[in-house]
Parts: structure tokens; C-alpha cells; sequence
């Protein structure tokens, strides 16, 4: 969790990533943010994320994204 | 033919209740289209107005475009202006502006009543709801010229002020008779918009469409979360021409998207406004194998696109694809510093002439001659060229290819992006002595650094309250000093490496 959360600090937005379940509902995230945490959490957890799991659903909160994370590293 | 509406007016009757624009919940046919705006201009006649910018702040929708063109036949130019824009950028045009007319609709319509000056606001409905006055639209059009404004889009500018592009009729049915036979608009195409209503890049759609009687559906920005669910919309709709900036289309085929699912019906595929990794034309160009890609360039003060190139070849990766040579009736030359035209392959400033040019800056006569000047290498008679600040040079083939900025402009998601302009609101906040901002190309991503006493935190937020998001740096770093150079500048090349 804590290097999902470290990703999403790191694009400089004002937002309680630890909290917010609306990132994307909200228009916190765009689609290029979504670019960018793709592209960290695939070097960081060594995965590849296919195009079916970019969804608003997978990104509007950190937890999501982990859960996502977890899926593709158990398959 | 001296006013861009003949396009519509002619259109309509042809295409009478096919759908000219839809976001999918909203649709407007053409005959509808030519209704409220002909409706919605009569009430802007009645309410007084004339010869003067009308802002548009409305959402992304059909009715929108009706709202333009609402303005236009009251013989105003319109002003598009967007939620999405910072609070602190739309009063600086609204104030700039002073608009006795800002047309909402019921998304913007309490933001807009806090912004523009008192009695200015209206509804859009209200104004479609009219009855046409077909006498008054009459008498507003025989006094038209093809020289008067069609609208404004405002652009990034260094000092932090943005600028307002006053684009003219003459020039928009230039572009328009010149663009629909390059990217192949006819009655048979569909658009899916992928721009946002408050650029010039829009033009494309909107002119195609009444000019040629395509439909274009507009996406919303969301849209664009989902890659699969982007390129299911497109089929959906059978879209087959997309003129979309570079970043649009590499969100859809570097996420992988066409693993699953691949467009149907393309048969054109322009972009632009930013360079088109060859990696990404590739995945495209294989996934519609059928369709023709085309690059396309040109600055908002020269009436949207004023170069083309039809990609022809294979290019390597890494390598720039061209951008071509200009559109019918448009004229260029490359200069160099001293203003004497550069020789085939040698880099010069891309200079461009002829009916394409915009008026220039509204309210702005000094910034507008800066760059909108006398043609040096005509000594005869007036002639202006507009200096793009962009520099170019000719391949042995003698297509042009852009090579890169003169000044610290830079493309971010399409977006012109004035670097001085992100460093100039830095240096407005407390705390803040110096900042310089930088553009990583390969990653695409903005760093400002900056020297003071301001912590990062905020300075980050002092940020997001002062510029459009697609202004706003990934990362913001203090130092204790700003690395220079012996010229007193700062080294962007020191800093590059940090």
C-alpha cells in the first residue's frame, strides 16, 4: 500500500489518496495521471496491466488499485 | 460566399434530419442545428447585441455549437470558454473581455454568475427558445464582411496573460475549403471529438460537418479513463475519422487496447499539435490497416492546421515524421534570424502567409505586432506574415519537418504551454524568489524548480489555483540556488539533469 501511495503523491496533486474512493468519479485523476500510475506500478510491482483493467473502477481509490495490483500478481 | 453560416445554410436543407452533432445523450440534426442557431441569434440581435464578443460557457454538448453559431448570426464573435479552466484564468479573460453577453447552460450557470459582470449572463435555452426574426438576421448578415471576427480562443502567453486569437469568416472558410478534401470529409464521414470546444482544434469537426454534412460525436474527457471502452465507443458509432491530438491516441494504443478490441470502420486518422511517437503510428497503423494517417500542423493564429502530410512511408523509431507542405492557399517561409530565408536544409523560423492569418491578438496591439509582421522579403507592397516561432527546415524531399521551439513554448496533451507563463505565476507566490520550469520531453512531464522560502507543498497548491491542469508540474523542487550560466541566465541544462 504504501508504494501505491507514494506513486500517487508523487504526480502532485492536492488529494487524501490515503481516503478518497472518487478519484476518478471526481475528476481528481485524468486520463494522463492514469498514464503515468500505469506506468509506475508496472516498474514497480513488475507487472503488466492489460487494457481490460484500466477502468474507472480499478482507479478511484488507492485500495482499488492494490486489489488490482494483487489480482494480476497472483495470476 | 464572405460568411462561414453559408456553409450551414446550404448544408441543412440537404442533410435536413441527419444528425450533424451528438454526445450521445443530446443529438441536434442539421435542420435543428440551423433552428436554434438562427433562433438563438435573433434573441442576441433582440437583446441588443452587435459587432462584439459574446463568451459561450457551456459543457462540452451540441447545443454549445448551436450557441456558436447563435452568436455568429447576431453578427458577434464568440468566446468558448470551459468549467475546466481555472477560476483565476477565466476571470483574467472575462475581465479582459468585459462580454456584455456570457451564454450558459445549467452546468456552468452559478460559476458563471459569480464571474461576469452583472446582467451579462443568459441561458441557453432561453435564447433557442425564441422565436426567429428572419428580417433581423437578414439585415445583421448583408452588413457582414468576410474581414469580421467569427470568434476568440484564448492561448498560454509568457507573461502570463493569456492571449485572444481573433480568428475571421474569410479565414475559416479558407481552412475549410482546404482541409475537408486532405482528410477526405464528406457526407459519409464520422467524427468522434476527442478536442475540447474552447480550442481552435475543434474547427475541423465543426467545419466538416456543416460544410461537408459528416456527424461528429463529441467524447467526453472520461472517456479517455477506459481505453477499451474509447475504441467500443468509436465502433459503436462507426466512427471513421478521428482528427486527435498525439496524446489521445497514445493513451488508446500504449495502454494496449487493441489487444481486445480494434477500431472497425477507420478510414482516416489525422493527428497533431505535438509529435506522434513512430512506436504508436505503428500499433495504429496496424490496427487499421485499412485507414490513411495524417500529420497535421499549424498554430491557432494561422486559423487552426496549415500543414499536412499523408503518411506515406515507413518511418523508423525515433524518427520525426514530417510535417509536410501547407494547405491550398496557404504560403511559407523559413527565416533566419537575420530575416533572409533560410537555403533548402537549413533551419529557419516557419513563417506563414496569406488568407489564413488571423487578426491577431483582441486588445493587444503590442504582442500582436510582435509577431504578426511586414513580409521582409516583400520590399514592394504591405504584406503580413505571422512568425510562428517554431522552427523548421526542408528534407531532401522538400517536406518540412518541424525541428523544434525558438522560445521556451512547449506541447503538453495538445495544450500550448508557455514555460514563462508557469514561471511567472511561481514567481507570484509568496515565498517565491526565482523558479524555472522545465519540460521533460521523453516522459512528457513538467519540473519547476524554484528558489525561496516557500515550502513545495504550497507552492503546489498555490499552483492548482492559478492554472489549467495541463499547466501544472509533476514535480516542484526548492534549492537554495538556481544554477546560471555566465550570462546571468539559468542553465535549463544543469537543471535538466537534476
Amino acid at each position: 500500500m504504501d508504494e501505491i501511495l507514494e506513486i500517487l503523491d508523487g504526480l502532485g496533486l492536492d488529494a487524501d489518496f490515503e481516503n478518497c474512493t472518487t478519484l476518478v468519479d471526481d475528476g481528481i485523476l485524468e486520463s494522463l495521471d492514469i498514464v503515468t500510475i500505469i506506468a509506475e506500478l508496472s516498474d514497480a510491482f513488475d507487472i503488466t496491466i492489460p487494457a481490460r483493467d484500466i477502468v474507472p473502477e480499478n482507479f478511484n481509490s488507492a485500495e482499488a488499485m492494490l486489489s488490482m495490483v494483487n489480482c494480476l500478481l497472483d495470476e | 460566399m464572405k460568411n462561414v453560416l453559408e456553409f450551414l445554410e446550404s448544408s441543412a436543407p440537404r442533410f435536413g434530419g441527419k444528425t450533424a452533432f451528438s454526445d450521445g445523450e443530446e443529438s441536434l440534426s442539421f435542420s435543428e442545428l440551423l433552428r436554434l442557431s438562427r433562433a438563438g441569434g435573433s434573441a442576441l440581435i433582440e437583446r441588443g447585441l452587435k459587432s462584439e464578443p459574446v463568451a459561450v460557457f457551456m459543457k462540452k454538448a451540441p447545443g454549445t455549437i448551436a450557441a456558436f453559431f447563435a452568436v455568429i448570426y447576431a453578427g458577434c464573435y464568440y468566446v468558448p470558454l470551459d468549467a475546466s479552466m481555472p477560476l483565476f484564468r477565466l476571470q483574467m479573460i472575462l475581465e479582459r473581455l468585459r462580454p456584455r453577453a456570457v451564454i450558459v447552460d445549467d452546468s456552468t450557470r452559478s460559476l458563471a454568475a459569480s464571474l461576469a459582470p452583472e446582467g451579462s449572463v443568459m441561458a441557453a435555452q432561453e435564447l433557442f427558445s425564441a422565436g426567429e426574426n428572419a428580417s433581423a438576421l437578414a439585415a445583421v448578415r448583408a452588413q457582414s464582411i468576410d474581414t469580421d471576427p467569427a470568434y476568440i480562443v484564448f492561448t498560454s502567453g509568457s507573461t502570463g496573460i493569456p492571449k485572444g486569437v481573433t480568428g475571421c469568416h474569410r479565414a475559416l472558410i479558407d481552412y475549410a475549403n482546404a482541409l475537408c478534401p486532405v482528410i477526405g470529409a464528406g457526407e459519409e464521414s464520422v467524427f468522434a471529438m476527442q478536442v475540447p470546444l474552447y480550442v481552435d482544434a475543434c474547427m475541423k469537426e465543426l467545419l466538416s460537418v456543416i460544410k461537408c454534412g459528416s456527424t461528429a460525436y463529441i467524447m467526453q474527457q472520461s472517456m479517455f479513463m477506459s481505453p477499451i471502452r474509447a475504441v467500443e465507443f468509436l465502433n459503436e458509432h462507426r466512427v471513421n475519422t478521428l482528427c486527435w491530438v498525439a496524446s489521445a491516441l497514445t493513451i488508446i494504443s500504449g495502454l494496449g487496447a487493441f489487444e481486445d478490441v480494434k477500431p472497425q470502420f477507420m478510414r482516416t486518422v489525422c493527428f497533431g499539435s505535438e509529435v506522434f511517437p513512430v512506436k504508436q503510428l505503428r500499433l495504429w497503423q496496424e490496427a487499421c490497416p485499412g485507414a490513411r494517417f495524417i500529420n497535421l500542423y499549424g498554430p491557432t493564429e494561422a486559423t487552426g492546421m496549415s500543414f499536412y502530410f499523408v503518411v506515406d512511408r515507413e518511418f523508423k523509431d525515433g524518427e520525426i515524421i514530417p510535417v509536410g507542405r501547407p494547405f491550398d492557399n496557404t504560403g511559407f517561409m523559413l527565416l533566419r534570424d537575420d530575416d533572409t530565408q533560410a537555403l533548402p536544409g537549413e533551419t529557419g523560423e516557419i513563417c506563414i502567409r496569406g488568407t489564413a492569418l488571423t487578426h491577431g491578438y483582441y486588445d493587444d496591439p503590442e504582442r500582436t505586432a510582435a509577431v504578426f509582421t511586414h513580409n521582409p522579403l516583400n520590399p514592394h507592397y504591405p504584406e503580413l506574415i505571422y512568425r510562428t516561432g517554431d522552427l523548421g527546415r526542408l528534407n531532401e524531399r522538400g517536406e518540412l519537418v518541424f525541428v523544434s521551439r525558438k522560445d521556451h513554448q512547449i506541447k503538453n496533451m495538445g495544450h500550448r504551454v508557455e514555460l514563462g507563463e508557469i514561471e511567472a505565476c511561481a514567481d507570484g507566490c509568496e515565498g517565491v524568489v526565482r523558479s524555472c520550469c522545465l519540460f521533460d520531453k521523453q516522459k512528457g512531464k513538467l519540473f519547476l524548480f524554484y528558489m525561496g522560502s516557500a515550502d513545495e507543498k504550497t507552492l503546489g497548491r498555490y499552483l492548482r489555483g492559478m492554472l489549467p491542469r495541463y499547466m501544472l508540474p509533476s514535480k516542484t523542487k526548492r534549492l537554495d540556488a538556481l544554477p546560471l550560466l555566465e550570462n546571468g541566465k539559468i542553465d535549463r541544462n544543469s537543471l535538466m539533469e537534476m
